[in-house]
Order: structure tokens, then C-alpha cells, then sequence
């Protein structure tokens, strides 16, 4: 059986390789709006600015700190024990699920659903695996996990940024001169950020390009790459132009102008997780089905991930961004939202810090979740003044879906597929 | 291609109608001055105009309160009460209902305060449309409580406002308290059924103040369940 893999290996990596691209296409094209909507619908930057923000940060996400998450989803998910014998059904299982999370993309968007990446691909490994091999191949315990997580996250980055916003009301502006302090604190809230994002991306990111550093070193570079980024948002904020009239509305207004070069770390930050978390839902996959051909059909084989899986993720989303994410960007600027900067700030550092914690962990978590969560968290914190729960639920809903449509698509192709090549 | 973000979960800010609410209802109140003005030299074109623009003003509030009844939502997640907001624009919707009436009445019976009170009456008229302003600028601080979360120093502002606003409600009932006396004094002169209808008049001004003080209250039982 296994002489399949071995007479269509190349052209099985190529398809695989093809719709991983695709799925990595979609996400960028899909999940960007989500990623940086907070920031061009809070005017603190403009599209053009968001998209080349969007590239820069998304790739190196991908390309510095993917590697966690995919491994997870590569052979997480899926107990390997069953495939031994025919380890052809793991890749016709892993293109299907790729072919289906896609195609399920492309319909909740084009139906304006906010569908979750993460969401899909999962719905679609659990489903071939259960349904195609035997319900006993799917790692349950693991699934379970990550549908923990799916709970446990929004909670999370609902309650940092609950306390984030919190702060910032205290700190800044509920005092005498909320300019004065915006300008004393809002440097540490953006050494912070950069605090976050070099600590992961040190710690777990960079082993897979070959770098090690010792935890010790790690927190030290962290806190030198924070306090550089305090540091230049210091001098970002000092050449500010202010309109200077003592009285509270235009105070507020100068706040606001503060936090929006604060709005543009946490938009870095924001694409940076996106990246390093969502490209391991096209790459996964198609790491699993490069390490089976590779190896001639044995699983669970220690494989390193080849090295040109995850730019292909990287170029994929970076490449859906540029040609949709402009589109999709104007629409979100046209519907101007009432989202100030400050509040904007607080939901999306929230979001991108739960998000690369755990990617850190490797637990393939959805970036439109902890989004959500974070900001009802800014609302719990009174800081926005209407949240229209009809969406929420309708996003909510929106996720639930996606898992079985997700598995039924994926067990349709999973079929399909191996008919063909048997 | 619709935009699958999730920025749909933010809903317009009811605040902003609100105070727009208020502006217009203090802009219609205040219009009063100028018509007792004009009614006390006899210009009556002129008192006929003003009463058009105080209808006009009065109905784009109400355009404006059903409009804001209508984009509220049992489905929205605010910083403060729905119920504690709806009532508030109820109470602000009345003020410039009462201004409407006032002129209403007066055109409607050409009635013309005897000259003795006029002076006094114009001093309660604009006492109990400070009430109004007031009212009008703790609304407009809406946004600033939003700013700091509906507590500190913003709070005490707006509470303060409302202590005065009390102040104010009171300085009213005095004045009105005169010119019932005076109007009491000159009854035996005037036309019985005109008297009674000045003594109404007297009355509702006296509500315009009344009714601030409403939303000032209204307004403290908002932040004080925050």
C-alpha cells in the first residue's frame, strides 16, 4: 500500500502543497479585517499603513514563531498508532482537510460569516479522522483541550484587557491632566507589548530557525527590545502636535492621539500573533503530508519541518492580504466604527498577547476568539458605549457551525480522494 | 464581499444622540424668552414666528427621541441601564413638550401679562431656563464619564451640577411664590377667566424647571448604580 506514496509522493506533495497555499491565501485574505480592523476602524492608522503593517508583522509572525502551533496540529490531533499500517489514509485525510477547511472559508465569506481559521481546519483533521479511519484515531483528550481553549481564551483575553482599560482609566484619564499622564504612561504600555511579543517569540520562536537562547538570556533580550520600543514610542509621542486648549474635550481629543501611536505597536503585535498563530492551519497539514512521503510512510518519524513549509505559509497569507485585505479594509473604513484609540489599544493587546502566549504553548487557539473576548472585556470595563450582543451571539454561533461543516466537507473529499488514488 | 470582521459587535453609541436630544430641547426651551418678549410689546406676527420655530424644534426632538427608542435595542451591552437611559429621554422629550404648551397657550388666548409683573416674570422665566442649561451641560458630560469609566473626579463634576441644579429648582419656587402674590394683588382688575389661565402659565414655566430637575435625577440614579 504503501508503494503509493511512493510512485505519487511528488504529486501528492505538490497538491497538498497547492491547497495549503490556498488555505494560507484564505486566511490572510479572511482573517485580516479581524486582525486589523480595531486599528483602521479607530482611525489611528490608514489602510494603506495597515496593510504594509499587516505583511511586515504577519510574516515574520509566521515565519519566526509558527512552528509550535503547526507541530501541534500536525500530529497533535490525530493518534498516530492507527495510520502505521496504511499511512497513505493520513495524507489523502490531511489534503481533504485542507481542500475542505478552504472551500468552507471561501462560503462563510462570501455568506459575510466571521468564521474562525482555527476553527475549520480542526472540524475538518477530527472529522476524516473519526469518520474515515476510526473514531479511536482522533486524540479526544487533545481535542478536548483545544476546545477547552476555546472557551478559556476569550475569558482570558477578556480579563487582560478588562484590567488593561482599567489601568488606563486610573492612570490617565481620571486625573487632573489626562494629556500629562497619557504621555508619562503610554511608553510603558507599548514597552509591554514589545515585551510580549520578543519574549515568545525568543523563547519559542526562534529554536525553529536555529537559534537558542537560555531563558535567562531570553528575558534579558525581551526586556532590551521593550525598553527600545518605550524608548522610541517616548520620542514618537514628544513630536506629537497638539491643538493646546486647556479645556477637557480637546484634552481627551490629544489622549486619543497618544494612544493611537500606541494603536500602532499593538497593530504590529496584533499581526505578529495572527501570523504566528493562524499560518500553522495551512501549514500543518501540510507538514504532516511532506513527513509521511518523505519518509516513505512512517509516522511519527521525529521529522523537522521542511524548510520551505513555513514561508510557503508566510508568502500565502502575506499574498491574501495584499490582494483581498485591501478590499476588505476599505469596507471596514467606510463603516466607520465608534472605537476610539485607547479602547481599541486595550482590546488588541489583550487579543495578541493571549494569542502568542499561546502559541507559545502550541495550542491552536482562534485569533477572532480572543478578539471578542477582549473587547467584551473592554466593555465590562465601561469603556465602550454600546456592544451589540445579537453579533456576539451570531459570531458565537458562527464558530459552533463551523466545526461539523468543517468535518463533513473534509470526510466528502477524504472519500473522493482516496477513491482516486486507490 | 461581505466583511466577516468582527467589528459589527460594535454598536452605535447612544450617548451622542442623547446629548444631541438635549441641545435641541434647551434650543427650543430658550426660544420662550424672545416670545414673551414679543408678546409683551403686542408684537403678535412676531410671537406667531417664534411659536412656529418652538413647534418645529419640538417636533425634530421627538423625531429625534423615536429615533433613538428605535436604534436601542434590548441586545445592547452598556456601560449604564437601558431602562435608566430610556427614562432620561422621556424626562428631557417633556421639557420641550411643556415649551410648546406654554406658547401654545398663549397665542391661543392672546394672552398678555398685566405690565407690573412682566419684569418678575421675565426674571422667573429665565431662572427656570438655567435650570434647562444646566441640564443640558451634565448630558454633555456623558461622554467625558465615559472617558473615565462613570467614576473620580467626573462624577463629582456632574453631581455637582445636579446640587446646583437643585439650587436653582428652589430659587424658582421662590420667585414663583412672588408672583402669585403680585398676580393675586391686580386679580380684582383683570379678566377672571384670563387670570386663571395666568396662573397656569406661571405653573408650567415653573415645570420646565421642575422637569430639569427630573433629568438631573434621573441622571444621578444612572451613575449611581455605577
Amino acid at each position: 500500500m504503501v508503494d503509493v506514496l511512493v510512485t505519487n509522493g511528488p504529486i501528492l506533495i505538490m497538491i497538498a502543497a497547492a491547497f495549503g497555499f490556498l488555505m494560507a491565501w484564505g486566511i490572510g485574505a479572511n482573517d485580516v479585517a479581524n486582525a486589523m480592523g480595531t486599528s483602521v476602524g479607530s482611525n489611528a492608522i490608514t489602510i494603506k499603513q495597515a496593510i504594509i503593517i499587516a505583511m511586515i508583522f504577519e510574516f515574520s509572525g509566521a515565519f519566526l514563531a509558527g512552528g509550535e502551533v503547526t507541530s501541534t496540529i500536525r500530529k497533535g490531533i490525530i493518534d498516530a498508532s492507527y495510520f502505521v499500517d496504511s499511512p497513505e489514509l493520513l495524507v489523502y485525510g490531511m489534503i481533504g482537510s485542507l481542500l475542505a477547511a478552504g472551500i468552507w472559508l471561501v462560503v462563510a465569506s462570501a455568506l459575510g460569516w466571521p468564521v474562525s481559521t482555527t476553527h475549520s481546519i480542526i472540524g475538518a483533521i477530527v472529522g476524516f479522522a473519526a469518520v474515515g479511519v476510526s473514531a479511536d484515531a482522533v486524540e479526544w483528550g487533545k481535542v478536548g483541550g483545544i476546545i477547552g481553549s476555546w472557551v478559556v481564551t476569550p475569558a482570558i483575553s477578556g480579563f487582560i484587557a478588562f484590567i488593561i482599560f482599567q489601568s488606563v482609566q486610573k492612570l490617565i484619564f481620571n486625573t487632573d491632566d489626562p494629556l500629562a499622564s497619557a504621555k508619562r504612561y503610554v511608553p510603558f504600555y507599548m514597552a509591554l507589548a514589545g515585551f510580549v511579543m520578543s519574549l515568545v517569540t525568543i523563547t519559542k520562536g526562534l529554536k525553529h530557525v536555529g537559534i537558542h537562547f537560555s531563558a535567562l538570556e531570553g528575558y534579558l533580550l525581551a526586556t532590551a527590545v521593550a525598553a527600545v520600543v518605550g524608548i522610541l514610542g517616548k520620542i514618537a509621542i514628544s513630536r506629537l502636535k497638539m491643538s493646546d486648549k486647556s479645556d477637557l474635550k480637546t484634552q481627551y481629543g490629544n489622549v486619543e492621539k497618544v494612544f493611537a501611536i500606541l494603536m500602532v505597536v499593538t497593530a504590529c503585535c496584533m499581526a505578529f500573533a495572527h501570523g504566528s498563530n493562524d499560518v500553522a492551519n495551512a501549514i500543518g497539514p501540510l507538514a504532516a503530508v511532506v513527513s509521511v512521503v518523505e519518509s516513505g510512510g512512517i509516522i511519527g518519524a521525529k521529522a523537522v519541518l521542511a524548510w520551505w513549509i513555513l514561508p510557503l505559509g508566510a508568502v500565502g497569507i502575506v499574498l491574501g492580504l495584499a490582494i483581498f485585505g485591501q478590499r476588505v479594509m476599505q469596507t471596514i473604513g467606510k463603516n466607520i466604527t465608534h472605537l476610539t484609540p485607547s479602547r481599541g489599544f486595550a482590546a488588541e493587546l489583550a487579543a495578541a498577547s493571549t494569542v502568542v502566549i499561546a502559541s507559545g504553548t502550541g495550542l491552536p487557539i482562534s485569533t477572532t476568539q480572543t478578539l471578542v473576548g477582549a473587547v467584551l472585556g473592554v466593555g465590562m470595563a465601561r469603556g465602550i458605549a454600546a456592544i451589540n450582543i445579537g453579533v456576539v451571539r451570531n459570531i458565537v454561533v458562527s464558530w459552533v457551525v463551523t466545526l461539523p461543516a468543517g468535518a463533513a466537507l473534509s470526510i466528502l473529499f477524504f472519500f473522493i480522494i482516496k477513491s482516486i488514488f486507490s | 464581499m461581505p466583511v466577516n470582521s468582527i467589528l459589527g459587535v460594535f454598536a452605535k453609541s447612544p450617548l451622542k444622540p442623547l446629548e444631541q436630544h438635549i441641545d435641541k430641547v434647551h434650543e427650543c426651551a430658550v426660544l420662550l424668552v424672545p416670545f414673551f418678549d414679543a408678546t409683551n410689546s403686542g408684537d403678535w406676527d412676531e410671537a406667531i414666528k417664534i411659536r412656529k420655530q418652538i413647534s418645529l424644534l419640538e417636533n425634530e426632538a421627538d423625531s429625534l427621541k423615536r429615533e433613538i427608542r428605535l436604534t436601542l435595542p434590548g441586545g445592547l451591552f452598556m456601560p449604564v441601564e437601558r431602562t435608566d437611559l430610556l427614562e432620561l429621554l422621556t424626562q428631557q422629550d417633556k421639557i420641550a413638550n411643556k415649551a410648546k404648551d406654554i406658547s401654545g397657550r398663549i397665542i391661543g388666548r392672546q394672552l398678555v401679562l398685566p405690565q407690573p409683573m412682566q419684569d418678575a416674570f421675565g426674571a422667573y422665566l429665565k431662572r427656570c431656563l438655567d435650570a434647562v442649561s444646566l441640564a443640558k451641560r451634565a448630558i454633555n458630560e456623558l461622554d467625558d464619564l465615559l472617558e473615565t469609566g462613570f467614576r473620580g473626579r467626573e462624577v463629582k463634576l456632574v453631581a455637582n451640577m445636579i446640587t446646583e441644579l437643585d439650587l436653582i429648582e428652589g430659587d424658582s419656587d421662590d420667585l414663583q411664590i412672588q408672583l402669585r402674590r403680585q398676580l393675586y394683588a391686580l386679580e380684582s382688575e383683570l379678566n377672571p377667566i384670563d387670570v386663571m389661565f395666568m396662573y397656569k402659565i406661571i405653573e408650567w414655566v415653573g415645570g420646565l424647571a421642575d422637569l430639569a430637575e427630573c433629568v438631573g435625577s434621573r441622571l444621578e440614579l444612572m451613575l449611581a448604580r455605577n
